[in-house]
């Protein structure tokens, strides 16, 4: 009988386990487990949102400068990345024909002044015989025909002498102007900055209008910053700013918002902002240098919070799952605003105190069976 | 009563249980194979259910943006969002690729997701650790099947995410584990190319004469840069107002915008029935084959087991047991064989299950069907069985 006895205690040894454990793999698995999830409390906690946005490092004020006229470069005496001062000589054009331009220009201007001269003498002649014939005229010794056209002379002799002079003006105003063009083939600094560019060197023909020598003002840094515009409400000048550069990932730098640019970019959907450095780097950086730019907003008073990853939208109505005597309602909210940290404040809907699902290990309903966790099952932290 | 079966069971109880087991193992092979062709066709599925879209609105006279490729402009949107019925929209891309983490890389749909509130369209529904992005650049959310943790920097072509939260079940329709990052990073890796093939188109540009004039200073810059434009999307997802009918949303859409539009019942069936339809006959076709294999395997084992008792029932016949009894201590013997054999099974697919590295669905109503064709198989083996154990002589009690 014992024999008997102890292979069915055997058999059941193996049996009952194995029942055992299917009936706790019924369970847990499959849609009669219960789904384990996270929750938090609602709290009141002051949100500090912030902006963040990506730009590039520009300057406010760069130069171009280059001939008005189409011509060679004679010489550019500047590298790029030579420090120059205002009024500093860069570089000069090849005057080409422009010399031999001003010396014919001398000497029309002579040719003109002798000119000139004739009319005067004409004129003056012209006149004193007017007067004599007028005299005779008086003394009836001429006809007055003659008379008249001894004055017609005079009137003649005095309109050739101003187109005379008006010709003298004009030749001296042509050799002004050709003097400017001399003098403007010369490329001068118009203040002090930072050479970031040459085009051409000597020998290089350029069209008029065409940068040879593009200068920076190395003060006038700024960050030119692209906000999504979902992302941009709040951004107003005068804000702080913290700036990352590409190259000095774990440095920031302080910013302040200069302006918001008045037109967005209406391809891209983002609105533009100038940040201004409030003390610029050591070592200047490149322009043209991705920049993460963080601008911090106003904190606002304390309000109840949800963490984002609650959220969920069910049949068109953003909420949350709040947990009310262990089951769950979906809760309709209105969302304020929202910090970076992922902390969103809710104008309406929840109380601080409210329990609410933070993460579940899959999607929710309101019938199904939670098992409240602190941490989910495989999320290594 | 005595019960007879349990008696012999007992008396060869190792026997019988490793037999069980055996059994078992195989049982849940079939299973796993069960669920391997419901896990690929609810990966397909998740993937729809996850982007929380009523209407896929893609290039025109594609299969996109999952089955095919389909790039429409980024601006599309706004005219869409104006459409009767329309509640929601958003941008998506997708880009299945490698995302690098230190050392190892990992396969996985890169998504990006429109700048705005968690509930959009696109972003990911729930999550298990972190929280969603707020940045709108060089932030990422996880699945957790990719291995990333809370707080990994990844590379994805020229920039490096911050994880910042993680998700479940968040896959491709081949499985692949998704990766969400804010929209405008995400058509930079999409569609900029690399810095190399950046300096050598610019250098093509700058030789080709046409582009390149000198006496229109400006001209080249201006063609390079509209030949780094990056303005286009996969997809735009599309959320209609309740009370609204989809097919009249879609329909209008498709007339008015000549883009597109799929609905959900038509995405689903693109997916599982052209994108997965041959690997899914594939397993489906194995496991045909592995359901008759194990099958005849029960039914033989079954069979043996009866012919390994043949001189005990000869001696049972041989002291006039009933013909019933013997066939029920033979049908007993079988269905509980049966039974040990299915709990093994689904003991053993459901612990191997989370092993694989594609998603194993175990639904209940496969097991259910597997539980009756065990029991049904072992009954019909059983009979087998019991046709030559009656048959069989009393006389080979004594003399055999």
């Amino acid at each position: 009988m014992f024999h008997i006895q102890g292979r069915t205690l055997a058999l059941l040894a193996v049996l009952l386990p194995l029942i055992g454990l299917f009936i706790y793999v019924a369970l847990s698995s499959g849609p009669l487990a219960p789904v384990p999830v996270t929750m938090v409390a609602v709290q009141n906690r002051v949100v500090s949102p912030a902006l963040f946005g990506i730009g590039t490092v520009e300057a406010r004020y760069s130069y171009k400068i280059g001939p008005t006229v189409a011509g060679r470069v004679k010489h550019l005496d500047v590298q790029v990345g030579d420090y120059v001062k205002a009024g500093q000589l860069l570089g000069e054009m090849e005057p080409v024909d422009l010399e031999a331009r001003l010396l014919a220009q001398e000497a029309a201007l002579k040719r003109a002044q002798a000119q000139l001269r004739e009319a005067e003498e004409r004129q003056v002649y012209a006149s004193s015989q007017a007067i004599r014939y007028e005299k005779l005229l008086a003394a009836h010794t001429v006809s007055e025909e003659l008379v008249a056209t001894k004055q017609h002379e005079l009137l003649l002799a005095a309109a050739a002498l101003s187109g005379a002079s008006e010709e003298l003006v004009r030749l001296t105003a042509e050799r002004e102007a050709l003097r400017a063009q001399r003098d403007n083939l010369q490329l001068v600094a118009p203040a002090d900055g930072l050479v970031v560019l040459r085009s051409a060197d000597p020998g290089t023909t350029v069209v008029a209008g065409q940068a040879v020598v593009e200068l920076i003002d190395t003060q006038s840094l700024w960050v030119n910053v692209r906000f999504n515009q979902t992302h941009a409400h709040g951004l107003a000048a005068g804000l702080p700013a913290e700036i990352v550069l590409r190259s000095h990932a774990g440095q920031r730098y302080a910013g302040q918002v200069l302006r918001v640019e008045p037109m967005a970019d209406e391809v891209t959907e983002e609105t533009l902002a100038k940040i201004n450095f409030v003390q610029l780097p050591a070592v200047l950086p490149p322009l043209g240098e991705l920049a993460e730019v963080t601008v911090t907003l106003p904190a606002l008073p304390a309000a109840p919070v949800i963490p984002n990853a609650a959220i969920q939208r069910i049949e068109g109505r953003l909420g949350v799952w709040q947990v009310i005597d262990d089951d769950l309602h979906f809760t309709p909210v209105k969302l304020g605003a929202a910090g970076l940290d992922g902390q969103v404040q809710v104008r309406e809907g929840l109380n601080a105190g409210d329990r609410v699902v933070v993460y579940s290990g899959k999607a929710l309903s309101s019938k199904s069976r939670i098992n409240p966790v602190e941490r989910l099952p495989g999320i290594k932290s | 009563m005595i019960s007879l079966a349990g008696r012999d069971i007992q008396h060869a109880w190792g026997k019988f249980v490793f037999t069980g087991i055996g059994l078992g193992l195989l049982i849940g092979v079939t299973l796993t194979m069960a669920g391997v062709y419901r896990g690929m066709v609810d990966d397909a599925k998740v993937l729809l259910d996850n982007s929380g879209a009523d209407l896929w609105v893609v290039q025109k006279d594609t299969l996109g943006p999952y089955a095919e490729s389909s790039s429409i402009y980024d601006d599309l949107w706004r005219g869409i969002r104006s459409m009767p019925g329309v509640a929601r929209v958003s941008n998506i891309t997708y880009l299945t690729m490698q995302v690098r983490q230190g050392e190892r890389d990992v396969r996985a749909m890169v998504t990006g997701v429109t700048a705005g509130e968690p509930g959009l369209p696109g972003w990911p529904p729930q999550l298990v650790a972190g929280r969603q992005i707020t940045r709108g650049h060089y932030e990422a959310v996880a699945d957790v099947a990719t291995g990333f943790k809370l707080g990994d920097q990844i590379q994805i072509r020229r920039n490096q995410y911050h994880v910042v939260g993680l998700t479940r079940r968040m896959v491709s329709s081949s499985g692949d584990p998704m990766v969400f990052i804010p929209l405008r990073d995400a058509q930079e890796a999409q569609f900029l190319k690399d810095n190399d093939a950046i300096r050598q188109q610019r250098r093509r540009t700058a030789e080709n004469p046409a582009f390149n004039r000198p006496g229109v200073p400006g001209l080249l810059d201006a063609v390079i840069a509209s030949q780094s434009t990056n303005a286009y999307v996969n997809a735009v997802l599309v959320q209609i107002e309740p009370g609204w009918d989809e097919q009249m949303v879609a329909e209008s859409i498709r007339r008015w915008k000549r883009l597109t539009v799929y609905t959900r019942s038509q995405m689903e069936e693109i997916l599982v029935g052209k994108l997965i339809a041959t690997s899914a006959k594939q397993i489906g076709m194995f496991l045909v084959i592995l359901a008759i294999v194990s099958a005849a395997i029960v039914a033989f084992i079954i069979y043996t087991l009866t012919l390994g008792k043949i001189r005990e029932i000869a001696v049972l016949k041989l002291i006039g047991t009933r013909n019933r009894t013997i066939a029920a201590l033979i049908m007993q013997q079988a269905v509980a064989l049966g039974g040990i054999g299915f709990v093994v099974g689904k003991i053993a697919a459901t612990f191997w299950a989370p092993v694989f590295p594609k998603y194993v669905l175990l639904q209940p109503l496969d097991s259910v069907i597997g539980f009756v064709a065990v029991i049904v198989i072992c009954v019909l083996a059983s009979l087998i069985a019991i046709r030559a154990a009656l048959k069989v002589d009393p006389a080979e009690a004594i003399g055999g």
